[in-house]
């Protein structure tokens, strides 16, 4: 068989007859199953089901996982609804045409799983997987806006049940080889040593395929799955409004309405994704897929390869960087001589790594080697990165990087972890200030993507360059901000917050504030948010933002401050805390005027991004954007704070603005900047 | 004794160890491996040459966990000290740290090796419950049974006593030739060189009044890392020591050993106790190509055996060989420290050494071999009060021996314990004078 004339697929036969499809896209990224890719594909299935080999087995041809998924970056070229529907149909007849092939058809998935390549998997007669932690099968679609369209919804049905399959693309959240096993999604996990032989083997004996049970046939009934669908969709809702995603609501009808029969549930499937694609929503959620791709883009790997990581300061944050930099593979030490600190460090990294790592306990031990406490800081002669986090204290951070510069390597990268102190004043008293650079996390470490590369003036390139690639390394998006106060992240965050705090002082309830924050699709409101993070951090920062100005922070925030009442830690803040949760009084939303309360709360967001867009806190829009969604969670299906701008009008804005400063006063006057977006 | 390829000096450069932690009845916090990495990792930290550079790693271990074989080689691979590392686990019973030390010095001494990370762990509180001959044997016939009529018939033979458990711990402890507890060999010495039990409780209280002392002046500090388990709890102190420790006390506890007669109680023996010991060791070239600053000199050591019976003597047997060997007399060594595994042992191998009839008859010298000062003689307590964790403390009493030499501006140190098996072994140290 002739298969030069593809570049992305290639085929072989081995001495049981079983043909081998491997797929390695030509460019060097993930496999992604562009338009081309499944052409070729078609034409081989063709030829396939001519020659009629033993059997299948479709596998990738590169070592870091299967396949990525469908391309994005078509989804952003189709025009309209015909368009969208023409490429999700060719796409579903190449994978029908597999399904139909007439002898055992097997994908043999080594590494992630996503999207259209699980849809290609399921497709197949059989699932097989390499057994490692990197191995994550998902079908994440509702995470851009739409739903599987590839026949992915009608097939993982078919073959898991509806709860486990709507749940997988519902949440869009990946499976562990572990769980894909349980739930029916693979029919084997195997190690890398039994990959072919195991593929092989289930080909040549055709053991019984999977399909769902007797308990999901059960709640497919119609009556039933009508009942099923009102409780999914309940669920739903406390997770994603309907008219901020449509995505998962369209799928719960799509299974209510037309399981059952398969061809027209394929039918149907086509049509909705090719609806749903081309909604705001899911113009906006590509957009910050985008965005993030975008942000990673901004690290380079190879410039910069770090092993050894020392933390300073075992606190919250410095114990959690630690523990994150250790479970991403590096050599940590932590130092701090406290050893109440180095203990509960030690304990918090060890429920992380065992989280993480809940079915390969041999590197969760492997983590935890890793990470060394280290009271003498001996650890910093070795490091190729030295993280400060201590207290927010000028002279004590000096004096701290006066001893790290004696001691550490000279190539080391040096970073502090500040949140308010500008990183200048921080380096004034270093041989060679230009070495100090600001890596700004998020609490809580594990979960918040994004790192702020904070820039002093005195900073030099290269180092950013080391610290965007740090950032890479330790999987965090590298977002290089200017050190202004308050940096980007916070500086845009403080004022919304403070305008819920003034709001709450004048007699509104907090939790209608937050949400009213809420409905415009912010993950937590003003107050919730001031709890969680502490309001003293909160007072403190917003006190350095205030500069001069002594009117700027209300002063029931003081006073909450000063009666110990500091949010989620302390128990009470805004809220009273119960387990980790806020508890909410559930006031009547209808005396107050929630449109009011959105607008001065997002206003004052906005109007902070114009102004730190004009202040050139950030190199540009987009990453202005991708900051605020991927370190604060700004409503990702608006498609960051400037786009949504760009999208309302800023025309409109501003004079609501103008309209709330006769109100209020001058903190609602619009920065000078909104001329420049409004050119 | 002959001499291989080479006779280079061997350097003690770093040394660490855990803090001895007393068991308690239940297993303790840390498992043996546990131990070994909770020790190395601070201690390779601060070596200035990558973990991947040791010629191997030798560790003494008497009972490694059954997920613990060749547990020198597990350390090894989890302190990342490099897959091209080799690694083997020595075992002399309770002198297998030493037994690791000195495996290590010759390997560096006779030219095969150039850095060497060695030294002893035991977690005496996870030794395991074994099950006894005829419960194995049941369960045996009960996996054979094919039938469920066999398989019943298995079943309904099983009998109360099959559940006995057998303590794994005391089988260690047990001389199977002779069929005394170690404890038993300690009476044995007590009868043997006339030891009462006053003396044997005044020498314990003095134990745990040197360690209490110690702790107190900090003479532990440098010796010790803390270790950290994974519910958030630290340990930074050797926990069985009594400062409260006192004759009346003492006299209180019953005879452990031989119940009704006997004189050894658990309060002057040492203690079931968990801990590692790690010293890294160089040669001449070692040091150059890192810029190492050498501590200590391992001299020589010298191992010897007698009457398992009298294991207890080991001591003052290997000690009279080394110095002998060396042309040293008793009055030359600065520092002694004679692993405290029994108050009683301790004292009979002192009255043995100065015993002229014992001298001439068993150690083949012309006359008494002399007195070994109390005052330098275990200066800052022993096993006694810190406890024993038979694989470690021979890498301990040397780690030890030198942070004294090192605190007194002293020279010269010999380092000893009694072996379970009728054996002794002592090493001597030499200060390196910078």
């Amino acid at each position: 068989m002739n298969t030069s004339t593809f570049t992305n697929w290639s085929l072989e036969t081995d001495e049981q007859n079983t043909a081998w499809l491997r797929l390695a896209t030509q460019d060097s990224g993930p496999n992604i199953l562009g338009r081309k890719v499944l052409e070729e594909l078609d034409h081989l299935l063709e030829q396939l089901r001519t020659d009629r080999p033993a059997g299948l087995i479709i596998t990738s041809g590169k070592t870091n996982g299967f396949i990525a998924g469908a391309d994005i970056k078509e989804f952003t070229q189709i025009k309209n609804q015909h368009e969208a529907l023409e490429l999700i149909s060719d796409g579903q007849s190449v994978f029908d045409k597999l399904e139909a092939l007439p002898f055992p058809t097997l994908a043999l998935i080594n590494g992630y799983c996503l999207g259209g390549g699980t849809e290609l998997a399921l497709a197949c007669d059989y699932r097989i997987a390499l057994d490692d932690p990197k191995t994550r099968i998902a079908l994440p679609e509702v995470k851009l806006g739409i739903h599987p369209g590839f026949g992915g919804t009608m097939r993982s049905i078919r073959l898991m049940g509806p709860l486990a399959a709507m749940n997988m693309m519902l949440t869009g959240s990946g499976m562990d080889t572990r769980r894909a096993k349980r739930t029916g999604l693979i029919d084997d996990r195997v190690p890398e040593r039994q990959m072919e032989s195991a593929a092989r083997q289930v080909i040549l004996k055709q053991p019984g395929r999977r399909r769902m049970n007797w308990q999901g046939r059960l709640i497919s009934l119609p009556g039933i799955r009508s009942l099923i669908a009102q409780q999914m969709r309940k669920t739903v809702r406390k997770k994603a409004q309907q008219d901020h995603y449509p995505a998962p609501y369209a799928l719960i009808d799509l299974w209510e309405k037309f399981a059952g029969n398969e061809q027209n549930m394929l039918k149907q499937e086509a049509r909705s994704v090719s609806e749903l694609i081309l909604t705001e929503t899911a113009l906006n959620l590509i957009r910050v897929f985008n965005l993030q791709t975008g942000l990673k883009a901004l690290g380079n790997r190879k410039f910069f390869r770090p092993v050894h990581v020392h933390v300073i300061g075992a606190g919250a944050m410095g114990g959690d960087i630690a523990a994150w930099c250790a479970l991403m593979g590096m050599q940590v030490s932590v130092q701090d001589l406290n050893r109440t600190a180095l203990a509960a460090t030690m304990q918090r990294a060890g429920k992380l790594f065992k989280r993480r790592f809940r079915s390969h306990p041999q590197l969760a031990t492997a983590a935890m080697d890793r990470l060394i406490p280290d009271e003498a800081g001996i650890g910093i002669a070795q490091a190729d990165v030295v993280i400060e986090a201590i207290v927010e204290k000028l002279d004590v951070k000096r004096t701290v990087f006066r001893d790290v510069e004696q001691k550490a390597k000279p190539d080391a990268l040096l970073a502090t972890n500040t949140s308010s102190i500008p990183i200048e004043q921080i380096a004034e008293d270093l041989d060679d200030p230009g070495r100090l650079i600001g890596l700004h996390f998020f609490n809580p470490v594990a979960r918040m993507p994004l790192l702020e590369i904070v820039l002093g003036p005195q900073t030099h390139d290269s180092v950013k360059e080391q610290a965007m690639a740090f950032s890479r390394h330790i999987d965090k998006l590298p977002a290089a901000v200017k050190s202004s106060p308050g940096f980007l992240v916070n500086r845009i965050l403080m004022p919304y917050l403070l305008e819920g705090v003034l709001m709450e002082q004048e007699g509104i309830p907090a939790s209608i504030i937050d949400q009213a924050a809420k409905q415009f699709g912010m993950p937590m409101g003003p107050l919730e948010l001031g709890d969680s993070v502490g309001l003293d951090v909160c007072l403190y920062v917003g006190k350095i933002l205030a500069g001069d100005d002594a009117t700027a922070v209300p002063h029931r925030l003081e006073k909450l401050v000063n009666g110990g009442n500091l949010g989620k830690k302390s128990g009470q803040g805004y809220y009273r805390w119960v387990k980790g949760k806020p508890v909410s009084d559930n006031k009547n939303i209808g005396e107050f005027d929630i449109q009011e309360i959105q607008d001065r709360l997002m206003l004052k967001y906005l109007n902070e991004s114009v102004s730190c867009l004009r202040e050139q806190v950030i190199a540009d829009g987009d990453q202005l954007d991708a900051a605020m969604i991927f370190g604060t969670g700004f409503a990702p299906f608006r498609g960051g704070p400037l786009h949504y701008i760009n999208v309302t009008g800023a025309a409109d804005l501003r004079s609501t603005m103008v309209k709330l400063s006769e109100k209020y006063g001058d903190r609602f006057k619009p920065d000078e900047g909104w001329d420049l977006i409004e050119n | 004794m002959s001499r291989l390829r080479a006779n280079r000096p061997v350097y003690i450069v770093d040394g660490l160890r855990t803090p001895f932690l007393k068991a308690r009845g239940r297993q303790g916090p840390f498992k043996a491996i546990d131990l070994l990495v909770g020790c190395g990792k601070p201690l390779l930290l601060r070596q200035p040459f990558d973990n991947e550079a040791f010629d191997e790693v030798i560790i003494g271990c008497v009972m490694p966990g059954p997920n613990e074989a060749n547990i020198a080689r597990i350390a090894t691979l989890r302190l990342n000290a490099g897959t091209a590392t080799p690694a083997w686990t020595v075992q002399r019973n309770c002198a297998s740290g030493m037994q690791a030390l000195d495996s290590a010095a010759q390997r560096i001494r006779h030219g095969y090796s150039d850095l060497v990370l060695a030294g002893g762990v035991e977690s005496m509180s996870q030794s395991p419950l074994l099950l006894n001959d005829k419960m194995v044997n049941w369960f045996a016939d009960l996996n054979q049974s094919r039938t469920l009529l066999d398989k019943l018939k298995t079943i309904s033979r099983i009998r109360p006593g099959y559940f006995k458990p057998v303590i794994g711990l005391l089988c260690g402890l047990t001389d199977p030739v002779v069929k005394l507890s170690m404890g038993q060999t300690a009476e044995v010495l007590a009868r043997k060189f006339s030891i009462n039990r006053n003396e044997m409780d005044e020498f314990s209280v003095q134990s745990h009044k040197r360690v209490s002392h110690a702790q107190e002046a900090g003479y532990f500090n440098h010796e010790i890392t803390p270790l950290f388990d994974p519910s958030g709890k630290y340990y930074e102190l050797d926990d069985g020591v009594r400062h409260d420790s006192s004759l009346e006390k003492l006299a209180k506890l019953k005879p452990y050993f031989d119940r009704k007669y006997g004189m050894v109680t658990p309060g002057n023996s040492s203690q079931i106790t968990d801990g590692a010991s790690l010293l890294v060791l160089a040669s001449e070239d070692a040091v150059n190509k890192y810029d190492l600053q050498p501590r200590a000199e391992i001299v020589d050591c010298q191992w010897s055996a007698l009457d398992p019976g009298m294991m207890g003597l080991g001591p003052a047997h290997s000690i009279s060989q080394l110095l002998h060997q060396n042309r040293l007399a008793p009055e030359a060594v600065d520092y002694w420290e004679i692993n405290e595994a029994f108050a009683a042992q301790v004292i009979a191998c002192l009255r043995a050494l100065e015993n002229e009839d014992y001298c001439k008859s068993e150690l083949g010298l012309k006359k008494a071999f002399g007195i070994i000062d109390q005052d330098r003689l275990n200066v800052d307590g022993g096993a006694i009060s810190l406890g024993h964790p038979v694989g470690a403390s021979g890498a301990r009493i040397v780690l030890h021996l030198l942070n004294v030499l090192e605190r007194e501006q002293a020279t010269t140190g010999v380092a000893s314990l009694c072996i379970g098996g009728g054996q002794g072994g002592a090493m001597l140290i030499r200060r390196s004078t910078p």
